[in-house]
């Protein structure tokens, strides 16, 4: 990989409008990477992907246990829907994806935000799905910059070499 | 496998700029290749490329959250010290090679 490209990426915006640990996780480590590369980036969410960023969901975010066909067992087998319906797998289940990515290093959301931020990178959210989650910006994590309309966004998104990410 | 000239010493470098063999590496050569990435080299510096060094040598995978705990600096400080890629900057002015982590 030592290419060097003619065109190198200046800046991503990227857009999470789902709440899941892995679709959440996903919009993190693609910003956090982006910026440590030094490309401008910018974190945008949405919809359901506003539970990421509010305070008092962000520690709770959960992977689904039941409609994830790629859902397994320990031991590689396949893991019954019937299984993710029992209370407490779920939760179980999340908190056995949190201590894995642990130990890779990956941070709890909190953290990833702070670490991004601390990076350069600006987080916003949706100011729509704020209005129908009833959601004020004092709900919000203190890394988060504003809360911005679509044309805003997309105001953001200008220049050359930007690419728009939705996850 | 390219030679490259930093500091009265022949160093060899891979094709992205990286050095081959760590143990070339010593202060006066850091400052040549430091000079490259547009940095000059102050205590504080020396001070993560020394913990980059150790790192590396005992095998652990190096990553910014980590360098952030390490108690030299803070994540933003460290972006300051080496700005635009840090970890990619302070590996390459360390002497080691490019760290292959993505957080």
């Amino acid at each position: 990989m030592a290419k060097k490209e003619e065109h190198p990426l200046k800046k991503v915006c990227i857009i999470c409008a789902k709440g899941s640990i892995e679709d959440v996780y996903a919009t993190l480590v693609m910003a956090n990477g982006a910026v440590m590369e030094g490309i401008e980036t910018n974190l945008f969410f949405t919809f359901f992907g506003l539970d990421a960023i509010t305070k008092k969901q962000m520690k709770k975010l959960h992977t689904a246990t039941v409609g994830n066909p790629a859902m397994r067992m320990p031991g590689g087998l396949p893991f019954p829907t019937v299984l993710g319906l029992i209370p407490g797998v779920e939760a179980g289940v999340s908190a056995m994806m949190k201590s894995q990515m642990d130990k890779l290093d990956i941070p709890p959301v909190d953290e990833f935000l702070e670490m991004i931020t601390a990076g350069g990178g600006e987080i916003y959210a949706c100011k729509l799905a704020m209005d129908m989650f009833k959601l004020k910006k004092e709900d919000l994590s203190e890394h988060v910059k504003d809360v911005l309309t679509v044309g805003q966004f997309y105001e953001l998104s200008g220049g050359e070499n930007t690419q728009i990410i939705f996850t | 496998m390219e030679q490259k000239n930093y500091a009265g010493i022949a160093i060899e470098i891979n094709e992205e700029g990286y050095m081959v063999n760590m143990d070339q590496w010593n202060k006066d050569v850091a400052v040549e290749l430091a000079k490259e990435e547009d940095i000059e080299l102050t205590d504080k510096h020396y001070d993560i490329l020394e913990y980059i060094r150790n790192k590396v040598k005992s095998g652990d995978t190096l990553t910014i959250r980590a360098i952030g705990k390490s108690g030299i600096v803070d994540i933003k400080g460290f972006y300051t010290l080496f700005p635009g890629g840090p970890l990619k900057k302070a590996t390459k002015i360390a002497g080691v090679s490019k760290p292959s982590s993505c957080v």
